[in-house]
């Protein structure tokens, strides 16, 4: 499509976050001269999600540093935000969408970037509870921040052991916080990690002087004026000033439904990022995609997925035939540790850790499946974060007896089986 | 006021001037093509790959550790690659010139 055919068309895009924002400022570098309006319900100007449960809760820095754009670089691209603002429906017949207020704005080009909200699991008495928090949003870091200065006994309960559950806890343990984490699981990180990280992120835990319990699954929740009595299934009893819940997200995809576009474990898409109407895309978390590297479906919660996504979206816009195929990766900061992940080790049958010699603790868990490759988590060890993407992407065979060898130099040459 | 040009891949040398934050996101705030910050400048993406012109070096430095790491088998590396995430503005850069790593 060429400019002068875009200029006097509309795309509006729902949500301004990762996916949203990014995607409105690839339409632009695509060469799209029409209207860009981005709704979001969240009034803030759109920021890092990620910085959230790390350094924004333990910083001073100001919010200034964690916007995704300056205010300024919207007004330069054209870019209309419209925040505070919730997407009521869509109306796909005469491609518009309809506002709280009731009005009505209509579309050439639709792009639902919705994305996530955090899961609030129905425990007795939780609506009750005191200083009660989610992360997902500014607002939420920001209550948890001011609510945590305020309460004067500092016992903080997280809920749920995944990555936001742990950094939030390590970043409240910075602050000074008495920090108990339970998780339902038998181990940390459970869904998504093998158990040696699990033990590994639990003695971290552990030595910082948080209280990890697993197999604590929450019954109840007792408010009792200044504090909170946590009941789990086995009887015990946690007390608590504050609590954040992190037990996971739901995709925001009742727009898509009611809209009658496919919706399975996300919002449906095809390799173009497009879902069942040739208008509409949908991109980043809310998305239900295919990975051709691993001939799957899959839903993704990851800023790569969101910013690779919206690229994606605004090249098919623009007329070009955009396939989206990418390793997915992912990272998490707690205390001082840097935790790298590649790929998706759904289905594996064999991890190799390969330790490091020297200095600090730095190792990295190589998710086989038979002789394939299939992700790589490294812990302070960028190395073999960037070697394993390397060797996903090309499907190299790597020689396991070497790999597990620390005394092997991190070369490609050294851990690659030679092909003859 | 610090000025700093990006020269990206289809060699066109673009200009802008900040005067905090990174040099990864003042890039990214302008659009410079090759730049994208994906990881928001925690070192652990390398989308914002640079090669700083060999006058400025010394002004910038040498990587740090977990920034060598994540060059050194990066494509088309080179002695003066840097993760612009890791740059922060100051007056001392002034001027510097940087080319965008393919
Ligand atoms: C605390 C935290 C830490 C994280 N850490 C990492 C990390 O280290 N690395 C990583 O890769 N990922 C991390 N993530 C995940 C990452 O932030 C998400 O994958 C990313 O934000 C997804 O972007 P998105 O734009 O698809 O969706 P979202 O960020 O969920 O944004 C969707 C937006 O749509 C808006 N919206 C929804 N429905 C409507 C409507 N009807 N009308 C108007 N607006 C609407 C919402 O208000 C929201 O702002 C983290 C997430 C959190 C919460
Ligand atoms: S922005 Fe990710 S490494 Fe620099």
């Amino acid at each position: 499509m060429s400019e002068s055919q875009t200029i006097n068309q509309v795309c509006i895009i729902i949500g301004a976050s990762h996916a949203g924002v990014n995607c409105a400022f690839a339409l632009r570098k695509e060469g799209w001269e029409g209207q860009i309006l981005v709704y979001d319900a969240d009034p803030q100007l759109p920021y890092h999600r990620p910085p959230l449960s790390k350094g924004y809760l333990v910083s001073n820095e100001g919010f200034e540093r964690n916007l995704l754009m300056p205010p300024e670089a919207y007004d330069r691209q054209r870019i209309i935000l419209k925040l505070g603002t919730r997407v009521k429906s869509i109306n796909r017949t005469i491609k518009s969408i309809t506002l709280e207020d009731h009005s009505i704005q209509k579309y050439d080009k639709l792009i639902l970037a919705t994305g996530a909200r955090p899961f609030i699991p129905a425990i007795p008495g939780i609506d009750q509870a005191n200083n009660l928090f989610p992360m997902r949003t500014a607002q939420d870091a920001l209550d948890i921040r001011n609510t945590f200065e305020r309460i004067k006994t500092k016992r903080v309960l997280v809920i749920g052991g995944g990555y936001i559950g742990l950094e939030t806890a390590a970043s409240l343990r910075k602050l000074g916080a008495e920090v108990t984490l339970l998780e339902r699981e038998n181990r940390l990180l459970a869904r998504v990690t093998a158990p040696e990280m699990s033990e590994y992120f639990r003695q971290l835990h552990t030595e910082k002087g948080v209280q990890i319990f697993t197999n604590k699954n929450v019954t109840a929740i007792q408010s009792k004026g200044e504090y909170n009595k946590v009941i789990c299934d086995d009887q015990s009893i946690f007390k608590a000033d504050m609590i954040v819940i992190g037990v996971g997200i739901r995709v925001n995809k009742a727009l898509a439904e009611e809209a009658g576009l496919t919706v399975e474990n996300g919002i449906k898409v095809d390799a173009s990022a497009r879902t069942s109407d040739q208008d509409i895309f949908a991109i980043g978390d809310c998305t239900y995609h295919f990975n051709p590297h691993y001939n799957c479906f899959l839903r993704l919660e990851s800023v790569q997925n969101a910013v690779d996504q919206a690229k994606v979206a605004a090249a098919a816009i623009s007329g070009k035939n955009p396939v989206y195929n990418t390793i997915p990766w992912f990272w998490s900061d707690q205390y001082d540790v840097k935790l790298q992940m590649v790929g998706l080790s759904n289905g594996y049958n064999q991890t190799i850790i390969r330790k490091e010699e020297g200095e600090g603790n730095r190792f990295s868990v190589w998710y086989f499946k038979d002789h394939t490759l299939l992700a790589v988590d490294a812990i302070n060890n960028p190395k073999a974060y960037v070697l394993g993407t390397k060797f996903i992407k090309n499907q190299q065979k790597i020689d396991k007896s070497k790999l597990v060898d620390s005394s092997v130099a991190f070369k490609p040459q050294n851990l690659l089986v030679l092909q003859g | 006021m610090t000025k700093i040009t990006f020269i990206t891949s289809d060699n066109e040398s673009i200009t802008v001037e900040g005067h905090s934050g990174s040099v990864m996101q003042l890039a990214v705030q302008h659009g410079i093509k090759g730049i994208d910050g994906d990881c928001g400048g925690v070192c652990s993406c390398a989308t914002c790959h640079v090669h700083v012109a060999e006058d400025y070096f010394e002004k910038t430095g040498q990587a740090g550790d977990i920034e060598k790491d994540m060059l050194e088998f990066e494509d088309n590396v080179s002695e003066f690659s840097r993760l612009s995430c890791q740059l922060e503005i100051n007056d001392s850069l002034d001027g510097l010139v940087l080319t965008v790593a393919k």
